[in-house]
């Protein structure tokens, strides 16, 4: 358990020591942004999004967790990097992103999102490595275009017809060897991660 | 040199094509690749936007599973194709070295298994790196038989080999050269176009099309624009997105692009004189066909050429204009 983890149970933290914590890796230097704007113009998908990174991480050194949790921006963000290579802090903005994609999902307020559908596609997409070991495209379009766009579905049993007449797509998933291995990895994992690196874990 | 492959979720199918012609590549340079036994997904964009260290657990049986592989005696080097799997490998391995914390709960985890993995013990790679940088432009040229003469590529990087480079590449994050290099090498006439490292919309096809569509409508555009007769991707994720969605985009921006999207592998492969179906073509929804007809015996009179005087009695030679349709608006 880390310092500011286990400070967090003692005293309040500030939302941004909360974001901090929850996100692993090393320093993520959040504290320190110039508000330069750099993230927002570098990004592809900015135009989309309702608060630009920037905009986010002034809004979290603000507290304002409520407005920062509902936004769509983190659901926008398609890692592709730019905004870290760019920033002249150093911030670790892509992984800040997917803290606080966790962070949503977490307290639910990704609902009210624009883009709603975002968490469903990962959690299917992880329910197949999690029972297999590898991903499987055929049952993750089926199983969750179905659920979200039926009308759609049409249109994507085109693209899955035309990705079998290929040859690139399997009807079956496949299934590692090890797989209680790695379920056993998982699990273990997923006990340790309540009460560090996930917010508001501790047990 | 032998080093250890780690292919992926998307070559077992999707990318197939990839698969099947780095292994045509590799052979025809002498490059030994050993599958990590037993490797499992690297959980894509998805798995650290549900759970941050189970997330790295899942790449780091991976890396752990590949430090046991007894290689070269020394250090073992595991080369992923993915631009994605690379990105995880070398991202976890980078924040395990960084974060003593994240190394010891990744290693409990680990430890469940019977596994364990010691930061910096294996060196992640992509594909495109260990052909540049290790065997290198030189021995690459010795290989090719029949050169691309004719055929103008774009080279297309995308995001996650050059960017956020925990590896240290030797290529630039924004405007890297590498691979225009390579293509250089093959006898292909390489375009210049301003948008080889931008994002193709990842995951983004199945969250938001409208997004995901105008993103990849920007990258052909660009192409076509430079009247590229073939877009050139080292990443799966690119190649499904540009390839399989262009049909798409032109329905929904009214546009006509007919751009074929190959892998360097595959371009690399025809240059060694391998035929098309060993490297996978007609895999691909966009007909690569049409543009690799294009392909002459001859080096074609590029403008630097063309200053220079024709020998005597040389016919005038057809303009390489015409061949290109620009593609689209
Ligand atoms: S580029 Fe970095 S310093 Fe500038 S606003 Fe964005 S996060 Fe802050
Ligand atoms: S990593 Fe995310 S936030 Fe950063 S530029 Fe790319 S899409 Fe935008």
């Amino acid at each position: 358990m880390n310092a500011l983890t286990r400070a967090s149970r003692a005293s309040p933290q500030t939302f941004m020591q909360e974001v901090v914590a929850a996100t692993p890796g090393g320093d993520t230097h959040l504290e320190l942004c110039l508000q330069c704007g750099t993230c927002g113009g570098s990004c592809p998908s900015g135009r989309d999004m309702e608060h630009t990174p920037r905009q986010l991480f002034a809004m979290i050194a603000a507290g304002m967790r409520d407005e920062v949790l509902k936004s769509n921006t983190p659901w926008y963000c398609v890692s592709c990097y730019y905004c870290m290579v760019r920033c002249p802090q150093e911030i670790h903005i892509t992984d800040i992103m997917y803290t606080l994609k966790r962070m949503a999902i977490k307290e639910g307020y990704y609902q009210e999102s624009t883009a709603a559908d975002a968490p469903d596609f990962s959690e299917t997409f992880i329910d197949f490595v999690e029972n297999y070991g590898r991903s499987f495209e055929l049952g993750l379009a089926t199983r969750y275009h179905l659920k979200h766009h039926p009308l759609s579905a049409i249109k994507m049993a085109g693209f899955g017809l035309g990705m079998l007449a290929r040859g690139r797509m399997d009807l079956r998933p496949t299934k590692i060897q090890n797989i209680d291995q790695l379920q056993a990895i998982l699990t273990k994992a997923k006990e340790l991660s309540n009460g560090s690196f996930e917010p508001g874990g501790a047990s | 040199m032998k080093y250890g492959y780690y292919p992926g979720c998307s070559l077992e199918k999707n990318a197939r094509a990839y698969h099947e012609s780095a292994l045509v590549v590799a052979k025809r340079l002498g490059i030994e690749f050993e599958e990590t036994p037993d490797w499992n997904c690297c959980g894509a964009t998805e798995y650290f936007a549900i759970n941050a260290l189970a997330g790295y657990a899942l790449v780091g049986r991976n890396l752990a599973l590949a430090a046991r592989q007894k290689l070269n005696g020394q250090g073992n080097q595991l080369v992923a194709p993915c631009s994605a799997c690379f990105l995880n490998l070398s991202k976890t391995d980078h924040y395990m070295a960084e974060s003593p914390e994240l190394a010891e709960k990744v290693n409990s985890a680990l430890a469940a298994g019977g596994l364990s993995y010691e930061p910096g013990s294996v060196r992640v790679r992509h594909l495109l790196d260990v052909i540049v940088d290790d065997i290198g432009y030189m021995t690459v040229a010795e290989q090719v038989r029949k050169p691309l003469y004719g055929l103008r590529v774009a080279p297309y990087y995308g995001c996650l080999v050059v960017r956020p480079d925990y590896q240290h590449i030797h290529d630039e994050p924004e405007y890297p050269l590498c691979m225009d290099g390579l293509l250089k090498v093959l006898g292909a006439e390489v375009v210049d176009y301003p948008v080889k490292t931008h994002c193709c919309g990842g995951h983004m096809t199945q969250i938001s099309e409208e997004t995901a569509l105008e993103m990849i409508r920007r990258l052909l555009k660009s192409a076509a624009d430079y009247r590229a007769d073939v877009i050139v991707t080292l990443c799966p994720m690119c190649q499904l997105n540009l390839d399989a969605y262009q049909e798409q985009v032109n329905k929904h921006f009214g546009a006509d692009y007919h751009i074929p999207v190959l892998y360097f592998t595959q371009l690399m492969g025809l240059a060694f004189g391998a035929s098309p179906k060993e490297v996978g073509i007609g895999k691909e929804f966009v007909d690569a066909r049409p543009a690799l007809a294009k392909i002459q015996e001859e080096p074609p009179q590029n403008a630097k050429q063309k200053r220079s005087r024709p020998p005597k009695g040389a016919l005038p030679m057809p303009s390489m204009l015409s061949h290109h349709k620009g593609g689209g608006q």
